[in-house]
């Protein structure tokens, strides 16, 4: 397969993914039972203590606008799509009028956007070398030590892995805050130190899970492969077990873990969200959850068609990095 | 039992446990345990009530098990109709080839990648934590059989070349036959494992989804449970036992279940070996 006959497919896959995302969010408050118009309209009603009647019926005008209930299901459906597209354009949130959900997309994403990276890549690295060195090694005692740990710390979701460490070190030993505050502004050093003081527990639990799961797999690859006859003939020629391992083993196994990163990035956001609720870091999943609090549905649409959007960019960039990791793509 | 390793061992003692916490134990409660307000609030463990009480005045430990059973409930059933959606459709895709084969795959390789957990959070934020478990299931079920679909595929298509499927093929078997009858013994193994695995998955899900308070509230699974513990402060009130307890029995479930797919996946590779 060509360089351009693989990318073309990738962009593909992604166009489909996005748009598969957000016909599946245009249409799930449309097979609700109750209107969300409605529903939202008594919740807000209920949390505040009382409303004008035309203040409701101006506030019903404006759902509907902004959930494009005007028209036919059809004009509806593409004048979304062309918000989304074209515009990106979701409105004012509801709950911090007139503040558009855009900038408060704006202001969250850097902030899943670093916790996201960093972990990702510290778990990535740290779990693929212990894995290799696992896999490659596999009858010392290190090696199944380093992967019963593994087998304990992964299967568990991110956010009970949070709660444990909150309880653990948040509690018992209150070493860590509990919920995020910070301190300063800009490039200081004193908020620079809280940002990372008030990251460390978030990006732990994600780290943890993260790596357990990359030392399994890379452990499987890796002792697949230091079995190949072209590794033996390696060692029979003499070259050293170093040698052996980062220039014989490493390439090959390295290459499937990339893939798997692609696949993997929609879970990693799903752990991101709920991790990101639970310490009160003000990301996405944070944004979300206010929009649902505050029955703020500008917002709620806004950030759960934006994860979509994201993820599948994310997916679609980690696959067309691929290439440059693997030779026979990028020359056939 | 001989010749199962330790991993598969050890999952299984695990998880029978649960599933005995599950299924048998809350035959003998003495009340419904999701009802609020049976017992006194926040009483400490005592021989009475081994994990105490919660603060809605719940028997933590009856709530538990029921938590447990429902929990474990949703887990089977999205495993059982994602893995045999999967599977059917996979398998079909991969043996029909042609215009089937094309749309199938396109819509396993997108759908893996669709962020499952915003879309249930805008399902349950419309639900306002109204819905009902079974409806959980029923989506969860729909983002589940993409998986199955794309490893039986590329199974199938392997498959596909070997000659007493063309046998089959020639003495004028229908597919559907051919994929139940010659096709499904070769990969029954690998869907034992995915089957435990989307146990894993569905379980995970909806307890991620109702710790925020977007499944189903008013009953009772792991991640409800946890839910009102945290909604109530049970961590810094010190109530270890309500919020503990099912933060502790998934973390369990999860290393069992994990213990048993990849026990089960040794043990299956070996005995194919002898």
């Amino acid at each position: 397969m060509g360089f351009y006959k693989f990318l073309l497919t990738r962009l593909l896959t992604f166009i489909l993914v996005v748009f598969i995302g957000i016909t599946t969010v245009f249409f799930v408050p449309r097979f609700m039972p109750s209107d969300p118009v409605e529903a939202m309209i008594g919740k807000m009603t209920a949390n505040q203590a009382f409303m004008e009647p035309e203040a409701i019926v101006t506030l019903r005008e404006t759902l509907n606008e902004s959930f494009g209930l005007e028209g036919s299901v059809l004009q509806q459906y593409f004048g979304f799509v062309k918000r989304v597209i074209l515009t990106q354009d979701f409105g004012p949130s509801l709950a911090s009028y007139p503040i558009p959900v855009n900038e408060l997309i704006a202001r969250a994403l850097p902030w899943t956007m670093g916790l996201l990276l960093i972990s990702t890549l510290i778990a990535w690295l740290i779990g693929n070398v212990v894995g290799l060195l696992a896999g490659f090694r596999k009858d010392k005692a290190y090696s199944k030590a380093l992967e019963g740990v593994s087998i304990v710390i992964y299967p568990i979701p991110y956010y009970i892995l949070s709660l444990i460490l909150i309880m653990l070190l948040s509690y018992i030993f209150p070493i860590f805050p509990l919920t995020a505050t910070f301190q300063g502004e800009g490039f200081t050093w004193e908020h620079i130190r809280s940002i990372v003081y008030n990251s460390i527990l978030p990006a732990l639990s994600m780290i943890l899970v993260g790596t357990g799961w990359w030392v399994i797999s890379m452990k499987t690859l890796s002792s697949g492969i230091a079995e190949e006859d072209y590794v033996q003939f390696a060692r029979l020629k003499g070259l050293s077990e170093r040698k052996i391992m980062t220039k014989y083993v490493l390439p090959n196994a390295a290459l499937p873990q990339v893939t798997m990163l692609a696949l993997q990035v929609g879970s990693i956001f799903n752990g991101a969200l709920i991790t990101e609720i639970l310490f009160g870091y003000p990301g996405i999943g944070t944004l979300i959850y206010q929009g649902i609090l505050q029955a703020d549905y500008n917002l709620i649409m806004g950030t759960i068609t934006i994860s979509i959007v994201a993820v599948a960019g994310a997916t679609f960039i980690v696959d067309f990095l691929y290439p440059f990791f693997d030779p026979r793509v990028r020359y056939k | 039992m001989k010749h199962w390793n330790f991993r598969l061992r050890l999952g299984v003692v695990i998880l029978a446990a649960f599933i005995v916490l599950g299924f048998v134990v809350p035959l003998f409660s003495p009340v419904n345990p999701i009802e609020w307000g049976t017992y006194l609030k926040n009483l400490k463990p005592s021989g009475e009530h081994p994990f105490g009480t919660t603060n809605l005045g719940q028997d933590t430990f009856w709530l538990l098990a029921k938590s447990v059973q429902n929990s474990f409930l949703i887990g089977i059933l999205v495993a059982f109709f994602a893995t045999l959606i999967g599977a059917l459709l996979g398998l079909w895709a991969g043996f029909k080839g042609g215009f089937a084969d094309r749309l199938i795959t396109v819509l396993t390789d997108s759908f893996i990648v669709i962020p499952t957990l915003p879309i249930l959070i805008l399902l349950g934020s419309l639900m306002q934590g109204k819905a009902s478990l079974l409806m959980i299931a029923a989506v969860l079920i729909i983002f589940n059989w993409p998986w199955p679909a794309r490893q039986l595929r590329s199974m199938a298509l392997s498959l596909s070349e070997r000659d007493f499927i063309s046998t089959a093929l020639f003495s004028g078997q229908s597919t559907l036959k051919i994929i139940v009858k010659e096709i499904f013994p070769f990969v029954a193994g690998w869907s034992v494992a995915n089957f435990i695995n989307t146990i894993l998955v569905a379980i995970g899900a909806e307890s991620g989804l109702a710790v925020i308070g977007m499944s189903s509230n008013e009953q009772a699974t792991l991640g409800t449970m946890i839910y009102w513990a945290n909604q109530h402060q049970a961590m810094l009130a010190g109530r270890w036992w309500w919020i503990g307890s099912p933060v502790a029995a998934i973390a369990l479930i999860f290393i069992a279940l994990f213990l048993v797919m990849t026990g089960y996946q040794q043990y299956s590779a070996l005995r194919r070996g002898k």
